[in-house]
């Protein structure tokens, strides 16, 4: 028995295929979900992914997160579902509040696509037992709207329980506080982080590493040994 | 019919990149004296309907949740008169 993982595809989603290719490698088996399923055919994980889902219209992720297969998934996430959200899927998860803060336009108002390096900050979510903790990671990094922010005393309370999850390593490419580059939940089941690592798990493309693979093998002997 | 008008702007506190860029552009173009420019967003409802106490209870409901991300921004809802049509 395998673990199955939904992806779910907005229109103007873009990773899809790339994240179903990501889990097919981990071993598991990628579930394909539609915007206006209303139910997560009994998917053991999401992954929301990246891409310009609406074309970013109102602001980044404002109007999936009121897509019908999105009350399922909001609902299942409280309970423990576990869900990654990369980029445009992070974004989507910080407007419905599933994780705190929001992301705003790069500093620096420039499209950013690069190899960016990464701390992992929290090895015990969900989606990261894979890593050790402050193990250095080399992801791509490809947004426009990766400024993370949050008020202080969220930023605070982010750090004190350990759910700054990745933070950016050597330069910081967007202006984000603190450096993060991805926050968990409380409960560290709900995921989010703008690096791609579903496009770095071959060593033929992306950064010529597979850093990003242990997102997904990580996932899986979570869900096979519970 | 009349229109209700919601601005939304980023906090005060909050960095706005796009409304800096637009600041640094102003001298080239020859304007001087303008210290600070902050770019937001506004949005023309149309209701059918009265525009009472209930609808506006609505519509801020709708602007905290959807048009405004209240992470960053701050909104108003205002109620502007319509000109009628001209036949």
């Amino acid at each position: 028995m395998t673990a199955r993982i939904g992806v779910v595809t907005f229109p103007g989603s873009l990773d899809d295929r790339d994240t179903q290719r990501a889990i097919r490698l981990a071993g598991a088996e990628p579930v394909a979900l539609w915007h206006k399923d209303k139910d997560l055919k009994q998917v053991d994980a999401v992954v929301l992914c990246g891409g310009f889902s609406y074309g970013d219209y109102l602001r980044a992720g404002a109007i999936a997160r009121f897509s019908p297969v999105m009350e399922p998934l909001l609902e299942q996430a409280k309970a423990g579902l576990p869900v990654l959200g990369i980029c445009n899927g992070f974004q989507i998860l910080t407007e419905a509040h599933l994780l705190p803060g929001t992301m705003l336009r790069n500093d620096h108002l420039h499209f950013i696509c690069r190899d960016q390096k990464l701390r992992v900050e929290n090895a015990e979510t969900a989606w990261t037992t894979d890593y050790t903790a402050g193990q250095e990671i080399h992801i791509p990094l490809k947004n426009n709207d990766g400024q993370y922010v949050a008020d202080a005393y969220t930023l605070d309370q982010l750090e004190a329980e350990g759910r700054v999850a990745f933070r950016y390593l050597d330069f910081n490419p967007n202006g984000s506080q603190r450096d993060i580059a991805g926050v968990t939940n409380a409960a560290g089941n709900v995921v989010g982080l703008m690096p791609h690592p579903e496009h770095a798990v071959e060593p033929l493309i992306g950064t010529g590493r597979t850093d990003g693979l242990p997102f997904f093998t990580s996932i899986l002997k979570k869900l096979v040994n519970a | 019919m009349a229109r209700v008008v919601v601005d939304v702007m980023l906090k005060p506190e909050i960095l706005d990149p796009q409304g800096q860029a637009v600041q640094r552009a102003l001298p080239r173009l020859g304007f001087d004296g303008i210290s600070d420019v902050r770019q937001g967003k506004r949005f023309e409802l149309e209701v059918d309907g009265p525009v009472d106490e209930a609808a506006l209870a609505r519509i801020h409901d709708l602007a905290e949740s959807f048009l405004a991300n209240t992470v960053i921004e701050d909104f108003t809802v205002r109620v502007e008169e319509v000109a009628e049509a001209v036949k």
